[in-house]
């Protein structure tokens, strides 16, 4: 087991408080989130991911840590229960915990009050706070941005996503606590469910249109992949599920940058396939 | 009222301390009627030609002279001039006061007011930017969903994806530059358009949209 710096009032000051937001849902927030904080974790970073989709929570499924669920966000947030006993540890990465959100609940029950002080708290034992926002642009999206250092924007290239991801990146320079102070706020673009197939065809947004758009730095591009989705159903972040994968490589290589080192972006391409694996293989595609 | 000055000798010194205070509150002086004492530079025997030319030389608006016998100013272009009859000492035993001059520096004039707006980072999505003061520029692009409302012109930097209004005061002689025409809603002076309304030749080049006759023309910047 690790040992988290749990001195009274010692501050972490190399903590980051890190949201991943879209606006727009299901373009893989809650998968970014749980990959990236086991990419972190397992380059040895502390790193607690908290679930802010109060009343739709889905973090917890997708580490795996729904059967473990006692205490949530909303009951530290009101005082019920104690930040210790809320914070699930995971049991492969022993430097990764879960702050889970309340299923029972809505946005409603997040005060910005409560949540500094539930962020000011993690902030003392955790080097990466990963706040996993709900999609819209209410309530609880505010709360989960409000006191970011960072942002991870994640987009599908579709213009849908690019759109809401453009408007989340203007509230990001307005709304966030940083922004409000002055300073300048760090965003990152997580292109994911990336087709490079589909790419080719012109079907959807080339990398350098999403770029052009929403004028921020990449920080990765995630291809669309059943590794994913079979990831998420097994409760195991494709980081850990199947560490060779091109998502899971995509995921570490993001977290390594998100840790200062420089490596180079990789587009994925279409795989060469074979005759029959033309003929067949967009069967499944349905 | 009227000022009174006193040239004494010696009369370079005193020239060069009256221009200093005419730079320093010339304000005071604009339209002031100025009474010329001349007695303590009679005593001094100075040639009156020389004095009344050196205070004409400098712009005064000179109403009188007074400080000695009018008879002495005839021949000089003061000779007209009314006579107060009056030594300058009398004045002051009169209860008369010498004046401080104020050191008011001219007033600086207050600033323009502003008549653009310059905006240096990209305009989101459902952000608007409203400025009826005048022009405003944009350095970054103007995304889809976002708007851009001014009172003059628009100019872009970047591409255009939202809406541009323009000419909200200037009406017809506004207009909108971008250098990526991509807009989902131009207007000027209340005249709008939708892209299903013009050609795609201008997606994605530098274009300038003006307002002719009533009708919105987009054409393409070189």
């Amino acid at each position: 087991m690790s040992a988290p710096d749990n001195r009274e009032g010692a501050v972490n000051r190399m903590s980051k408080v890190m949201v991943v937001t879209s606006g727009k849902g299901g373009v893989g927030k809650t998968t970014t989130s749980a990959s990236l904080g086991s990419a972190l974790a397992q380059a040895g970073q502390n790193v607690v991911v908290v679930d802010f989709d109060v009343g739709l929570r889905n973090l917890d499924l997708v580490l795996g840590a729904e059967r473990r669920v006692v205490f949530d966000l909303v009951n530290v947030v009101q005082g019920d229960a104690k930040l210790a006993q809320a914070l699930i540890k995971d049991k492969r990465i022993d430097t990764l915990s879960l702050l889970a959100a309340s299923q029972t609940r809505d946005k409603d029950a997040l005060t910005e009050e409560g949540v500094k002080s539930v962020i000011d708290e993690l902030r003392q034992k955790f080097d990466w706070i990963i706040c996993d926002s709900p999609a819209g642009i209410e309530k609880g999206a505010m709360l989960a941005m409000r006191y970011a250092d960072l942002a991870v924007v994640v987009t599908n290239p579709e213009i849908s996503s690019v759109r809401d991801s453009d408007r989340i990146i203007g509230m990001l320079d307005s709304k966030t606590l940083r922004a409000e102070n002055g300073e300048t706020f760090e965003k990152h673009l997580m292109l994911t469910r990336y087709n490079p197939a589909r790419a080719a065809r012109g079907e959807m947004l080339g990398v350098d249109d999403v770029l052009d758009i929403l004028a921020i730095p990449l920080l990765g591009i995630v291809p669309e992949s059943t590794d994913v989705l079979n990831a998420s159903n097994l409760g195991c972040p494709v980081t850990l599920h199947n560490p060779a994968s091109t998502a899971a490589r995509a995921y570490a290589d993001a977290a390594r940058r998100l840790l200062g080192e420089t490596v180079e972006i990789t587009t994925p391409v279409e795989k060469q396939q074979g005759l029959f694996g033309k003929l067949f293989g967009r069967k499944a595609v349905a | 009222m009227a000022l009174i000055l006193a040239p004494e000798p010696p009369l370079d010194a005193w020239f060069a301390a009256l221009d200093d205070q005419l730079r320093r509150a010339a304000s005071y002086f604009v339209n002031k009627p100025i009474v010329i004492n001349l007695a303590a530079a009679q005593d001094e025997g100075a040639r009156l030609e020389d004095v009344v030319s050196a205070l004409e030389s400098r712009g005064l608006y000179i109403i009188a002279v007074e400080g000695l016998e009018s008879a002495e100013l005839a021949g000089t272009r003061w000779a007209g001039l009314p006579d107060l009859r009056q030594k300058l000492q009398d004045r002051e035993d009169q209860g008369g006061k010498l004046l401080d001059i104020p050191d008011d520096k001219l007033p600086t004039p207050a600033a323009p007011a502003v008549t653009s707006l310059l905006i240096d980072r990209p305009v989101r999505s459902g952000q608007s930017v409203i400025f009826e003061e005048g022009d405003v520029t944009i350095i970054g692009p103007v995304a889809s969903g976002a708007e851009v409302i001014a009172g003059g012109s628009i100019h872009i930097y970047g591409a255009l994806r939202g809406r541009a209004i323009a000419g909200l005061r200037a009406g017809a002689n506004a207009r909108i530059f971008c250098h990526k025409f991509s807009a989902e809603l131009v207007a000027i002076d209340g005249v709008y358009d939708t892209p299903e309304s013009w050609s795609a030749t201008f997606n994605n080049r530098a274009a300038q949209v003006r307002l002719e006759d009533g009708v919105l023309n987009i054409a393409a910047l070189a």
